[in-house]
């Protein structure tokens, strides 16, 4: 049997009796999923409710003429038809951008197109009906006549003089750049016994999340409140966004988030539809569902990640790098998305190229484009990806340029493991991180010296493998550095309210939110650790603005990190509030007094004194008996912000092992491998899980998965049958292991983990196909997704 | 037009069930909506990411791709059935220990699908291979393990089923 | 997406079924589902009625007679996959039979919807076309077989009229000579080919005669390649890949280029099954 067995607890400052710092406990609350009565926003039904389906642009340009919406109120089961204009009339537009990015511009976006579609699926008419199946049915009798507009659609020439601006009240359609231009990168390139100079693409992808958007928005006429049951990461994000643009005060607003379906950047967004639908709700006074369906998701779920980089490393013969110098131009969508812009993952890309190494010569610029296709936005490693690709391709090619071993390029490049605190070409502030431990339990892990051999063998009989690696610095747990700063109403902060019930159980409320990665359990094994209870006894409320701290939901994997540290502390906290109240029932001083498993104990030698349901009882039944002037204190809250960096940086690596079928160009992978550091960890198998999805869509990245576009902006392979999201069979297993550098910026030391998989895992397999090809002469692969076709081209056979 | 609608009589679970359904009302919509089971999931409605699998006359199908009115006599189980029959207790258990679901969208038609190829497996008396399973779960998106922890789940559950006295 | 309105009869004769078929020109049969329901709940067609054949009896047996393997129409893929007579007596058809999609899909999928359907990535139209198989029909004016050349006509077009009911098919069952081949490219398992090829033939001595290459993927219907097959017989693989009079488009998969030269690979390694005994 391969489940995880418990670990037992890692650091001293965590050294309480049975603490859960470091234990593999299953997730409380899973047999709900597993018996299927979990409650999922498409599960939610509430009295008279309706349902909205959307008519949507069929072209990716193109001005609205007219909508002719009797024949469709007519339908059967509709209650209205609302068209843009009309609904702007409730609802504001927004624009997305922040101040900290200088200079980004966007136009305001509708929540439904007013005067001009500007992207294929953006919703132009809402229906409202007793069923969704009525809302289709009507939808087919809106009468829109459209003049099409010039598609904006090719990058590469977005900003030349000829090409149609989308928004010329902006002047252009660019909507974000910046450059950087640290050391003397031009002497280094000259200085360089080696330049490697080549263009990465990344085809644009999308998060698929199992579950589509949905959201159920409840206006209630009577108490001037709405109510709205949405899977987002930031339910007080969007409780502010809903109020901000319906004109309400944010107590007016509640969000709560239920069982989330997936997630992964896709839910943190503002999407057109979704307010749409909490607009029509206050229009027309009763609740009104949207679940998105599979083939509108495609079209309107925020896409990522569409890059073309010129890219360029120096080296000089003894494995020195030089200089790192990048190019990167990349095309979103027509807008760019509220709030948290589409700046962000070019900013990234920026920040992080090159981040592991102590190469001080880069230059890098970066320009965002408009284009007439879906929008795109922050999903999950957001930039890292790209960043991690780039410089890791360029490494390897470097590293096979000068012939010397891919992971000794890298020992002799990475920031030392005693440098610290350091700080990255970019300006990127590292605490303690273990690049080289990392690669050294990798090396051993994966037994690469054997497997080196094993390749050599099977070269010899025409079998092509191939081994590729990357190395990798990670954004978690940010300050109000990557938002806030820029004006975005997104806190960085995190709360936990925890109290003792009259049964002396544990209910703590918590700013951060579940999507499946387990924060729920990170929560309660803090709480339970240092307050002093078993996990049984320990509830979790999560996702709900009325009844939770102000905090800032699960995003830039910061609910271990942050959440956890604002739990702990709770827990802390009101284990002093409990044992100022046992000390005044024993008559003893509450530093000589501990909580364990539930009981109030004598710290030094653990004798039980006072099980907390009788002290429960005597606090909340019988104040009368405690001392006069004293009172019971039995809930308490703590919040936490990182204060001394900017963000925790986490460190990691990872292998790839492959064979390349070299008559047909297919991909078998063989196996994974990541070694990440992400701090103390409050839970192996919890983070363990989360690098091992977060690595298959990185694979996802680097073999399947394109939204593909044609010359007109039409989506060409919007459904699952022909977008490529990966599935068992072509998956490899994944071998997982860590080190530990906590961060000084909290008690925990917990940095974040989420995304680190996705972060590494397209890097180390392209490297890992150039591996398996080079010995063939074959062209560097550097153009994402490696399609068959992509690879039988590199080999020269079509 | 009385053929657009029709009266349906069937076994939910256990459970006889009278309802009047419209023709186009898909099986695991009619169970969604009508029968208020949401336990079965939909993720694409063209049969692909297997979300809605679920089990009729015995077999696992596609809920998204058969009618309600198609059902009229049949013996439909969905997850909340297998569940509280005890059936899969032991494949949920090992889910959940080796955390093999995250958000568990996914979930019912992973089980539902994972219990299709062990009961396969018992009554050829062989214990399936990792490939084999996921060759029989790869019609089943999961988003957020990456199948790994799945493929551990269901054979750590097709080991000791083996082991156990029949 | 939710289908437009329809209208639903279950019925249980062909007589029944050709008949409403004649009053209802927006009509379609249902029977596995498992391609008509997804294109209704995208909206991609929207017959008035749907016509359930799944209530006819006697269309679903799978049987060995006359030096024929019979498969009813109603059969469905699991069935195939489980059937010791297909095993023994339709290699070919065994071989294919893990290629088609996933378990739950099988399991009500038909093989004579597949067929009927004749998508040009599905796998079964092109065993028929490699086995030189027949189909039957019941129409308004009666049965007929179709052979299997004369059968495909274009994209998802058969022999078969708006009125027609397909309710057998039938290959040549194997001998001691017959020899099958079978090779699929799919980037996931379970996915329409991208290039797929089924192949038969008779073992003539050391060489093959009667040899049959059906390739799926390549074109609007499944497609021999007949210089191929002539080389193959021939015993000369470099010519018969070298022949390969293929065409294929571009798609959102592969360019037509690259199935080309992927219908080239798989032609050799289905060559090597061939000429393996049995």
């Amino acid at each position: 049997m391969k489940i995880t067995s418990d670990s037992p607890p890692v650091l001293s400052v965590l050294d309480r009796p049975n603490s859960y710092i470091g234990r593999s406990v299953p997730r409380p609350n899973l047999h709900r999923l597993t018996q299927g009565r979990g409650q999922y926003i498409s599960d939610i039904t509430l009295p008279r409710m309706t349902h909205v389906a959307f008519l949507r642009s069929p072209h990716a340009h193109a001005r609205i003429v007219s909508i002719g919406t009797v024949a469709a109120k007519k339908a059967p089961g509709v209650f209205a038809v609302v068209t843009g204009a009309e609904l702007a009339k409730v609802m504001t537009p927004w624009v997305g951008v922040l101040t900290h990015l200088k200079g980004l511009k966007s136009a305001p976006q509708h929540p439904m197109a007013v005067d001009r579609a500007c992207w294929q699926g953006e919703a132009v008419c809402a229906v409202v009906a007793k069923t969704r199946a009525q809302a289709e049915d009507a939808c087919e009798l809106i009468d829109i006549k459209y003049e099409e507009l010039p598609a904006t659609v090719d990058p590469e020439v977005a900003l030349d003089a000829k090409t149609s601006v989308i928004h010329p009240e902006l002047g252009d359609n660019l909507c974000f750049e910046r450059s950087l231009d640290v050391g003397d990168v031009d002497k280094a390139f000259a200085a360089s016994d080696e330049v490697v100079e080549t263009t990465f693409m990344f085809g644009r992808h999308t998060g698929v999340t199992n579950e589509p958007r949905a959201v159920v928005a409840d206006w209630n006429e009577g108490e001037q409140r709405m109510t709205v049951y949405q899977g987002t990461q930031a339910p007080h994000m969007m409780q502010n966004l809903f109020a901000k643009h319906l004109d309400l005060q944010e107590s007016q607003v509640r969000v709560l988030t239920k069982d989330v379906g997936g997630s992964f950047g896709i839910k943190v967004h503002t999407y057109g539809d979704e307010m749409a639908t909490v607009a029509l709700s206050k229009m027309l006074k009763r609740p009104v569902k949207f679940v998105a369906d599979r083939i509108e998701s495609f079209v309107t779920d925020i896409h990522a990640r569409d890059h073309r980089i010129k890219a360029k490393i120096g080296v000089t013969k003894d494995g020195t790098i030089t200089a790192f110098e990048i190019d990167d131009l990349t095309g979103i969508g027509p807008y760019s998305v509220y709030p948290r812009t589409s700046g962000i993952e070019a900013n990234q890309v920026v920040n992080l190229t090159g981040g592991p190494y102590t190469c001080m010569n880069y230059r890098a610029q970066t320009r965002v484009v408009f284009q007439n296709k879906g929008v795109m936005c922050q999903y999950r490693a957001v930039g890292h990806p790209i960043a991690v690709a780039v410089t890791e391709g360029l490494v390897e090619l470097a590293a096979a340029k000068i012939g010397m071993d891919p992971l000794e390029l890298r020992r002799r490049n990475l920031f030392p493991d005693d440098g610290y605190p350091a700080q990255t070409a970019t300006g990127l502030k590292l605490e303690a991180l273990s690049h080289h431990e990392a690669l050294a339990h990798l090396d051993g892990m994966m037994n690469y010296a054997g497997l080196r051999t094993e390749q050599a063998d099977l070269r010899k009989k025409g079998i092509y493998r191939g081994i590729g690696f990357a190395s990798f610095i990670e954004v978690t747990n940010p300050s109000a550095a990557f938002y806030g700063v820029g004006g975005a109403k997104i806190t960085s902060q995190d709360g936990a309210t925890v109290k003792l019930d009259a049964q002396g159980a544990i209910v703590v409320h918590t700013g951060v939110t579940e999507q499946g990665q387990g924060a729920e359990s990170v929560i309660a094994q803090c709480v339970a650790s240092s307050f002093g209870v078993s996990m049984d006894k320990v509830r979790v409320v999560t996702g709900d603005t009325d009844n939770t701290p102000y905090g800032g939901g699960t995003w830039a994997s910061r609910a271990a990190g942050i959440g956890g540290e604002a739990a702990w502390q709770a827990g802390k906290a009101l284990r002093d509030n409990v044992l100022a109240v046992a000390a005044a029932m024993l008559q003893a001083k509450p530093e000589t007094l501990d909580i364990r498993s539930g009981i109030v104990v004598d710290k030094a030698s653990g004798t039980e004194r006072l099980p907390l349901d009788e002290l429960a009882r005597v606090a909340y039944f019988r104040p009368d008996t405690l001392p006069p002037g004293f009172q019971a204190e039995l809930m308490a809250t703590r919040h936490y912000v990182p204060r001394g960096w900017p963000f925790a940086f986490t460190n990691g690596i990872q292998a790839s092992y492959l064979e390349v079928d070299t008559d047909t160009g297919f991909v078998k992978l063989l196996k994974h491998w990541c070694v990440e550091d992400c701090g103390t960890i409050i839970n192996p198998q919890l983070v363990d899980e989360q690098i091992r999805g977060g690595v298959v869509q990185g694979i996802g990245a680097a073999l399947f998965e394109q939204c593909l576009y044609d010359e007109r902006g039409q989506m060409l392979n919007g459904n699952m049958a022909d977008y490529l999201v990966p599935m068992a069979v072509e998956m490899p297993d994944i071998e997982c292991a860590h080190c530990v550098s906590p961060t000084a910026d909290s008690e925990l030391g917990a940095k974040g983990a989420g995304e680190a998989g996705t972060a590494g895992a397209p890097a180390c397999v392209m490297n890992a196909i150039n591996d398996a090809l080079r010995p063939l002469g074959a062209a560097p692969l550097t153009d994402m997704p490696f399609t068959p076709g992509k690879i039988l081209k590199a080999l020269g056979k079509v | 037009m009385s053929e657009l609608s029709m009266d349906i009589t069937l076994t939910v679970n256990g459970e006889q069930v009278t309802e009047r359904v419209e023709a186009r009302k898909t099986l695991v919509d009619f169970v969604r909506d009508d029968l208020g089971l949401t336990g079965s999931h939909v993720g694409c409605e063209h049969g692909v990411c297997g979300a809605c699998t679920m089990r009729v006359d015995g077999e696992i199908v596609r809920g998204c791709l058969m009618l309600a009115v198609q059902c009229d006599g049949a013996k439909v189980e969905t997850i909340e059935g297998l569940s509280d029959s005890n059936e899969l207790a032991d494949l949920q258990s090992a889910f959940e220990r080796r955390n093999a679901l995250q958000c568990g969208f996914c979930t019912p038609g992973m089980l539902t699908a994972a219990q299709d190829i062990l009961l396969q497996a018992k009554a050829k008396g062989a214990v399936p291979s990792r490939d084999e399973i996921r060759e029989h779960i790869s019609g089943n998106y999961c988003r957020c393990t990456g199948y790994h922890a799945i493929v551990d789940a269901v054979e750590s559950v097709a080991i000791a089923r083996a082991g156990a006295k029949s | 997406m939710k289908p437009a309105p329809f209208a639903y009869k279950k019925v249980r004769s062909l007589d029944e079924a050709v008949a409403l078929l004649g009053e209802n020109p927006d009509a379609r049969l249902l029977a596995g589902g498992q391609s008509l329901i997804a294109t209704l709940n995208m909206r991609l067609s929207a017959p008035t009625l749907l016509i359930d054949i799944n209530g006819i009896s006697g269309l679903d047996g799978i049987a060995h007679k006359g030096g024929a393997v019979e498969v009813g129409a109603l059969a469905r893929h699991v069935q195939a996959e489980r059937s010791d007579t297909v095993a023994k007596h339709a290699p070919l058809i065994a071989r294919a039979m893990p290629f088609i999609a996933h378990p739950a899909i099988r399991n009500r999928g038909t093989l004579g919807g597949s067929i009927a359907f004749a998508d040009p990535a599905a796998e079964l139209p092109a065993c028929l076309l490699a086995l030189d198989g027949e189909v039957d029909a019941t129409g308004p004016k009666g049965k007929r077989t179709i052979k299997a050349d004369d059968y495909f006509k274009g994209l998802y077009e058969t022999d078969l009229g708006p009125q027609d009911v397909l309710t057998a098919f039938r290959v040549p069952a194997a001998t001691k000579d017959t020899r099958t081949g079978f090779a699929e490219l799919t980037r996931r398992h379970g996915d329409y080919a991208i290039v797929g090829l089924a192949a038969s033939a008779r073992a003539d001595g050391k060489k093959l005669a009667d040899v049959r290459l059906a390739y799926f993927g390549v074109g609007n219907t499944p497609l021999r390649v007949k210089q191929s097959e002539a080389a193959m017989a021939d015993g000369d693989i470099d010519a018969a890949v070298a022949a390969l009079d293929l065409d294929p488009h571009d798609d959102v998969q592969e360019t037509g280029a690259v199935k080309k030269h992927l219908a080239g690979v798989l032609l050799r390694r289905v060559a090597a099954q061939l000429m393996e005994a049995r």
